[in-house]
């Protein structure tokens, strides 16, 4: 028996029964079309992810200030304050693997530029803040260590705040606005950075000197944040660690007491972001599994259903010379054609279903090579393993038995 | 060369149904040469069916010999069995047991379709010939169900034909069809083996198609009864002709 004649008898078997072929291969379908949907769904926010979180600039380096029990009572982490100028300065002064740092303030409040008014958030900072975020200007200058040291009311611009206070798009440079009913000179606009991880606009913010902020918008001598940035991308461990040890020092914490503030690096972010949609992609590949499973077995079904309805032709193949071997191949090809036709219509149905994803709710998609691969080995394998034992059944009738089923 | 296509000798086939043995086939021997036509005859359960499955290499003796065109069939495996089955027999069934839904055509084609010497070609060429000589050129493409129990059983006989066996094995082949019908398979029975050589034997209950062939042997009760040859051999042709003219419909039994 040649694989042509083989695959010729397995067709017209299936032909024969269409309606029922297509239900079986049902479960198949659906499972292959989930993974393909859903491996394209995870592995497109993973990517998209990774590119945005490198756009922020992945040598950067976040310290926040966070409770600790020494304290007394745990406090929530917004209301700590215990990040100060000590800290940015001793950090400036000794850390090796850190090529910037800068402290941050932000204030919440209405910006007026005359009849336009736009609530926005302004962010206190210092000039490195732009090379640390990696966040170039599109027209004017950064402020400078004067304006830092006299405090004064200039500031840069994010592209959401132009829009919406220069709607006819004026040339902002040199005017005044008012924040917090103070007025501030525009001397720079921000290039567009577009939406953060979680969604925030990141182009909505007014930055100013950190001084200006602290002292003329909301007074505090705290920091919410710190933002430094490692030397390069490999040291931002190290950086990391140097940080803890200086920020210790500087807050005077003993031996063996928590930290009162944590700091995150990009590349924990880029994990830990990425594992939350891996652990989303396992759960749905286990789910897709397990409906491949049950596909299979739907498969398994079918094909003893089948082998009992056509035992008598079984007794008849087998009395004019088909051997154990010619029978138990035939129902296996014609399992595994069955499994191996729910795979392409599965995967089409996928890059479908994938397609209108992007289309329709505009969520980023990534079909792999991988994915389409794996599920067509899975349906394969699904085939040869479920199909196998109704195929044994068959190849082991005997012909005479076989023969006079009714 | 070897004449003895069939060599039986002190054949037993035992059935064990629980404490009791069924002793289907008790102490047979027989030779069948090229060129033969048997008719195995005997009363119901006395193992017509079960000798005819032991010559057909589907079932193998409890004890005894049995030589197929010079194989010692006793000794061969299950898939050598199917093999032999495949070059050297060809089965006819009283329920013609073609494959629904498949044409004339592919029916007959079927038993090539496990012998890797045939090619496609080849082996559309075969069926054809087969065909031809069963008269159903014109029915190539039929469906089994569009085709009557007598020429079904006529696609049948060709799908015994195609693979050149050196034996062609009836059971009851005419035992679904009436009279006329029967008289027709019969004549092509007798044609096969006149004018094509084939070896024939076929198993039947009714002593009037016993008239038709050559030799008869008689069973019963497992035993051999009867060996006998037919000094009389009545032409099937013109016992057809003999009957009285019918409808054509009658002739077409569904
Ligand atoms: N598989 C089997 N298991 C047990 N006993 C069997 C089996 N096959 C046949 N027999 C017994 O062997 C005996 C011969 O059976 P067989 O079928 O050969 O008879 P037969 O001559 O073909 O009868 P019929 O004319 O009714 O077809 C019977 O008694 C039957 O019951
Ligand atoms: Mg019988």
């Amino acid at each position: 028996m040649t694989l042509t004649n083989l695959l010729r008898i397995a067709w017209r078997a299936i032909n024969r029964n269409r309606m029922r072929t297509l239900l079986t291969m049902l479960g198949i379908i659906i499972g292959v079309a989930a993974v393909i949907a859903m491996t394209a769904i995870g592995e497109g926010s993973k990517q998209s992810i990774q590119t945005q979180i490198a756009g922020m600039g992945s040598n950067m380096i976040v310290i926040r200030p966070s409770s600790n029990v020494t304290a007394g009572a745990r406090l929530d982490n917004s209301t700590v304050q215990s990040l100060t100028e000590q800290d940015v300065i001793a950090l400036q002064k000794e850390a090796q693997f850190l090529n910037g740092v800068s402290g941050s303030v932000s204030a919440r409040g209405q910006a007026i530029n005359g009849a336009n008014n736009w609530t926005t958030s302004m962010q206190g900072v210092s000039p490195v803040y732009m090379q640390i975020r990696g966040w170039p200007l599109t027209d004017g200058n950064v402020f400078t260590d004067q304006d830092m040291a006299l405090a004064n009311k200039v500031c840069l611009i994010g592209q959401t705040v132009l829009k919406n206070l220069f709607p006819n798009a004026d040339y902002a440079i040199g005017k005044t606005i008012r924040f917090k009913n103070i007025p501030f000179r525009i001397i720079g606009v921000l290039s567009a950075k577009g939406e953060n991880t979680f969604g925030q606009d990141q182009d909505d913010v007014i930055l100013a000197p950190e001084t200006t902020v602290m002292k003329r918008i909301s007074p505090t001598t705290y920091y919410q944040t710190i933002f430094a940035s490692a030397v390069d991308e490999n040291s931002t461990d190290k950086a990391a660690n140097e940080i803890e040890n200086i920020m210790r020092d500087s807050h005077k914490l003993k031996k063996g007491t928590d930290d009162d503030f944590t700091v995150r690096t990009q590349a924990e972010l880029i994990n830990s972001l990425s594992s939350t949609s891996q652990i989303l992609t396992i759960l749905l590949t286990v789910i897709a599994g397990i409906s491949l499973l049950v596909g299979g077995i739907g498969i398994m079904n079918i094909m003893y259903v089948s082998v009992t309805e056509r035992t008598k032709e079984i007794g008849l193949r087998m009395s004019i010379g088909a051997r154990g071997i010619d029978i138990l191949l035939q129902f296996l090809i014609e399992s595994v054609l069955i499994s191996i036709t729910g795979g392409i219509i599965g995967v089409l149905l996928g890059l479908i279903a994938t397609q209108l994803v992007t289309y329709f709710i505009h969520w980023p998609t990534l079909v792999t090579h991988f994915s389409v691969v794996v599920s067509f080995l899975v349906c394969f394998i699904t085939g040869v393993f479920f199909g196998y034992y109704p195929a044994l059944k068959a190849s082991r009738l005997d012909p005479i038995e076989a023969l006079h089923y009714e | 060369m070897n004449n003895q296509i069939v060599v039986i000798k002190n054949l037993k086939r035992e059935f064990r149904m629980g404490a009791e043995t069924v002793r289907a086939l008790n102490d047979v021997s027989f030779v069948i040469n090229a060129g033969e036509f048997v008719t195995i005859m005997g009363s119901s359960g006395s193992g017509k069916t079960t000798m005819l499955n032991i010559l057909g290499c589907l079932d193998r003796p409890s004890s005894g010999e049995y030589i197929l065109d010079g194989v010692q069939v006793s000794k061969l495996s299950k898939s050598e069995l199917a093999v032999l089955r495949n070059n050297k027999i060809g089965f006819v069934f009283q329920s013609y047991n073609l494959l629904p839904r498949t044409s004339a055509i592919e029916n007959v084609e079927l038993p090539m379709l496990y012998n890797k010497k045939y090619s496609a070609k080849e082996r559309r060429e075969k069926a054809l010939t087969a065909l031809a000589a069963v008269k159903l050129s014109q029915r190539v493409n039929h469906l089994p169900n569009q085709m009557s129990g007598g020429q079904q059983q006529r696609v049948a006989i060709a799908r015994a034909l195609v693979n050149d066996p050196v034996m062609i094995l009836a059971d009851e082949a005419t035992g679904n069809l009436d009279t006329r019908t029967s008289y027709e398979i019969m004549m092509l029975m007798q044609e096969l083996n006149t004018d094509h050589g084939k070896t024939i034997v076929f198993v039947t209950h009714e002593p009037d198609i016993a008239l038709f062939s050559k030799r008869t042997i008689t069973l019963k009760d497992g035993k051999l009864l009867k060996d006998e040859i037919n000094n009389h051999v009545q032409s099937a042709r013109k016992m057809l002709e003999s009957l009285p003219a019918l409808d054509e419909s009658l002739n077409v039994k569904s």
